[in-house]
């Protein structure tokens, strides 16, 4: 019984150290990490089709992708002037996290005047 | 010795285990608890190091720590864009932002503000040693009072193991992050932000997103 407890124990110690993540991730910090470490490499074609690709892992996965994932993808979308992509991706990122509601509402407010 | 005895051994050793990684004394929480943000802009870090790539490095590991944490952080490369749009070409002018400002305009409950200290590696002749040193403030945009502070000093060595058990496992996660990334001190950043935010008593509290939101407060 007693072993039975240690092992318990244990086993919540280990599980705690790799609890599961609350998002996906995929490749979002490493895009925006060669955008501006080299920036030739990371044009946004590539990064919004990288970041599509994760969208379809994180739902695949049932998992939601982290906050500023999705006014991101807007904004690379505003880059290659896909206007109605990066409107549906700003809203997205107002839905699932109304704490950005401000500054998504004025980055739309931008993309009206494009 | 008996099993039970050997339990309580075992017990005693994980619970040390678990209080070793925070013996100094707890973080005093009253303003955070006071003020409890739902949202964090992250400025671009100030960079007192030598490597220019800190910048971008560091700042490119702290959205996860401080999302998963359970905060709204918002997106750090288009708030960059945004205040470079609007006049602010450097950290060091955007570390100068209104409070209110970064309210009004952005909506963000804290500013997180950074300053790496160190960033680099340093090659010896058996090994080579990685270090990441970074300071945080975190400040409340409603009545400009400190929230929390904080600074970690993270080294990885090429050759050498860990000490702990917290530092193997991240240490292994870290490795497979460099794996796929040429510049391992971003790989001890990630480690320095992990062990800034989510070090128990000392790093942030859980925010609105995290299962332990306001328990135990």
């Amino acid at each position: 019984m007693s072993r039975v407890l240690w092992l318990a124990s244990l086993v919540a110690l280990l599980t705690g150290c790799a609890a599961p993540t609350l998002y996906s991730w995929g490749q979002y910090e490493d895009l925006v990490y060669v955008t501006y470490a080299a920036p030739g490499k990371a044009p946004a074609e590539m990064q919004i089709e990288k970041l599509e690709q994760d969208y379809q892992q994180a739902r695949a996965a049932n998992k939601r992708v982290p906050p500023g994932w999705h006014a991101y993808l807007g904004y690379l979308y505003v880059q290659v002037g896909k206007v109605d992509e990066a409107r549906r991706e700003l809203e997205t990122e107002k839905a699932e996290f109304p704490e950005s509601s401000v500054f998504v509402d004025r980055l739309l407010a931008n993309l009206k005047k494009l | 010795m008996s099993p039970r005895n050997l339990a309580r051994a075992g017990i005693a050793a994980l619970v040390a285990l678990g209080l070793t990684g925070c013996a100094a004394k707890p973080y005093d929480y009253t303003n955070f608890r006071a003020y409890p943000p739902r949202s964090i802009l992250v400025l671009p870090p100030l960079n007192e190091s030598t490597a220019v790539e800190a910048t971008w490095g560091y700042l490119s590991t702290v959205t996860r720590p401080l999302a998963e944490r359970g905060y709204y952080v918002f997106p750090v490369a288009v708030v960059d864009q945004f205040l470079k749009d609007n006049g602010l070409p450097t950290a060091g002018e955007m570390h100068q932002v209104p409070l209110e400002k970064a309210r009004e305009i952005l909506g963000a409950d804290a500013v997180l503000f950074i300053t790496v200290e160190q960033y680099g590696s340093k090659y010896q002749v058996l090994n080579s040693s990685t270090i990441v040193a970074a300071r945080a403030k975190l400040v409340d945009t409603r009545s400009g009072t400190l929230l929390w502070e904080g600074r970690r000093v993270w080294q990885q060595n090429s050759s050498a193991g860990q000490s702990s058990l917290i530092g193997m496992l991240v240490a292994a996660a870290v490795t497979q992050i460099i794996s796929t990334s040429t510049d391992a001190a971003r790989g001890v950043s990630r480690t320095t932000n992990v062990m800034l935010f989510h070090t128990r008593e000392e790093g942030l509290l859980p925010g609105p997103y995290h299962p332990e939101y306001l328990k135990g407060q």
